[in-house]
């Protein structure tokens, strides 16, 4: 097995098992506790609003875009994880249909396995640093990933021109 | 006329084989999943969406008419329709991504070293665990507490669980089984020829997979940097809106900060949808490609059939993100979209079916009747 296929595939198959357990992890300890904090503070700013008091409506519907905003991306970097290691086990084993050379399947591999951890990574930082550098770190793994995707697309039709690769 | 690859045919596939199971039962997952998901689109999930905006609205004039009581009550009765909603989604998530981990299964099962009984009966565990989650998830909610011997978990969701539980142990085996292949000191890799067979429709699915996944990405890169922040501003700005106004007894404002408020809602969910749905079709389509060997249908026919599955996943998304826009038009198209893939998956899982009829009937001399 190449190291890029074997990158791909174990690398595919680590991040799922990290995705997963960050999700179970997500679901025990914070997803409940942020869906009641919503809640809640949806509930204290509508309250609050017919009690006459928009200074407390504002201030819980304050409560409840910070916990909205966090709950958000921990949700989205759960699903993007796991979504992009099954992409990354899939081209592993669809490497050998990749019409290129060797050194070239490596970078596309390396690129897709790197934007895979360090897109949703840099949006996961977002919830505990809202300067620019968890940001960077998102658009440049989610920028290797299309790169990457978009070489392999090439390398697949690609197997179309070639005639050995036609059917059997 | 051309043959089908019959040596790829190893004992993996054979009746009752861990491949076949996994390969027939996920497409199956697959289909009743994406026709599940219409027929709660069309009857429950939209009516229930109205009755959550219904909701919020009644909230929203209960703190007008300065009753703080019946404004929180009305929270309380969003929560029972999101859990009405969630649980439907959640069923026909489960079953299609259940679909999905079945078919990644099937294409690594050679590399998975157990013998073929042990296989099968970890397949059968799969199959039964990822009917049991979905139809338990969705019983959830009709279920309720009745007759549970715990507080706050009912019985449809101890199934569900249990179900979970089951898929649980079937992929740590698999998984065990995939360790013990790599750290074999000499791997006897089973033949199999499906890794390197090639017809017309696997470059098509494959190309066009990643096509889809890279329109999915792209939507979604651009619905990050040009969306997202605007989205949760303007998600702020109308809530906000709508308890100041109310604070100030402002009947007009309230009311168009609501319209507003589900205007963004709509906006958001179709744009992440479409977003979704592009990825998930592109991933679908890429593993659909390995096993077109399998499909015995004549070569203009496979190739057909991987045609209108790609349209269809194209169709579904554009149609979504567009249906703002162009309303019920453009709502029917997407439907139409959705049903040329169920179709597609269909004649591909009633090729595969045929294949392995043929193949046990006839052994390895079966050759497909290609019609040119």
């Amino acid at each position: 097995m190449s190291f890029a296929r074997h990158m791909l595939i174990v690398g595919g198959i680590a991040l799922a098992l990290w995705g997963m357990a960050y999700g179970l992890w997500y679901a025990v300890f914070a997803e409940h506790q942020a869906l009641d904090g919503i809640g809640a503070s949806l509930s204290t700013s509508f309250a609050s609003a017919a009690e006459r008091r928009p200074e407390g409506a504002h201030a819980a519907l304050g409560q409840y875009r910070e916990t909205k905003y966090v709950y958000d991306r921990q949700v989205d970097v759960h699903s993007h994880w796991i979504g992009l290691a099954m992409i990354l086990i899939v081209l592993g084993i669809a490497l050998d249909r990749v019409i290129f050379a060797e050194r070239i399947k490596l970078a596309l591999s390396l690129a897709a396995f790197l934007g895979a951890v360090f897109f949703p990574l840099g949006v996961l930082l977002q919830t505990v640093d809202r300067g620019s550098t968890p940001g960077s770190i998102a658009v440049v793994g989610s920028a290797l990933l299309i790169i990457a995707l978009i070489g392999f697309a090439f390398g697949f039709v690609r197997t179309r021109l070639r005639p050995d690769a036609r059917a059997n | 006329m051309s043959s089908l690859p019959t040596t790829i045919a190893s004992e993996s596939f054979a009746p009752l084989g861990a491949r076949r199971l996994l390969l027939l039962g996920g497409i199956g997952l697959i289909i009743v999943g994406m026709i599940v998901g219409d027929i709660f689109a069309v009857f429950i999930l939209h009516q229930n969406a109205s009755r959550v905006g219904a909701s919020l609205a009644g909230a929203a004039h209960a703190a007008l008419a300065g009753d703080a009581a019946a404004a929180r009550s009305h929270f309380q009765d969003v929560g029972a329709f999101l859990e009405n909603r969630g649980t439907k989604v959640d069923t026909h998530v489960h079953m299609i991504d259940f679909g999905y981990l079945a078919l990644l299964l099937a294409i690594l099962e050679p590399w998975i070293a157990f013998s073929p009984a042990a296989k099968r009966r970890i397949a059968w565990l799969f199959l039964l665990g990822a009917w049991l989650l979905p139809i338990g998830v969705f019983l959830i909610h009709y279920v309720g507490l009745a007759h549970s011997p715990f507080q706050s978990i009912g019985w449809a969701s101890v199934f569900a669980d249990f179900g979970g539980f089951l898929i649980l142990v079937a992929l740590l085996s698999f998984l065990a089984g995939l360790w013990k292949h790599f750290r074999a000191p000499h791997r006897q890799l089973q033949k199999d020829q499906l890794m390197t067979s090639c017809v017309a429709a696997t470059p098509v699915l494959l190309s066009g997979g990643v096509v889809l996944i890279v329109l999915g990405f792209l939507s979604g890169a651009w619905y990050a940097g040009f969306d997202l922040y605007n989205h949760e501003a303007q998600d702020f700005t109308n809530l906000s809106e709508m308890t100041s106004a109310a604070a100030s007894n402002d009947a007009t404002t309230v009311d168009r900060a609501l319209n507003e408020y589900g205007q963004l809602q709509g906006d958001k969910a179709v744009k992440i949808a479409a977003h979704a749905h592009a990825i998930e079709f592109g991933l679908l389509a890429m593993m659909l490609a390995f096993f077109q060997p399998y499909v015995a249908l004549s070569e203009v026919w496979r190739r057909r059939w991987a045609t209108i599955l790609l349209l269809g996943s194209l169709m579904l998304p554009i149609c979504v993100f567009l249906e703002l826009r162009y309303g019920l038009v453009a709502g029917g198209l997407a439907d139409v979209g959705g049903l040329l893939v169920i179709l597609a998956l269909f004649a591909m899982w009633i090729g595969i079916l045929r294949y392995t009829g043929h193949l046990d009937a006839g052994g390895t001399e079966f050759r497909q009747e290609t019609r040119a």
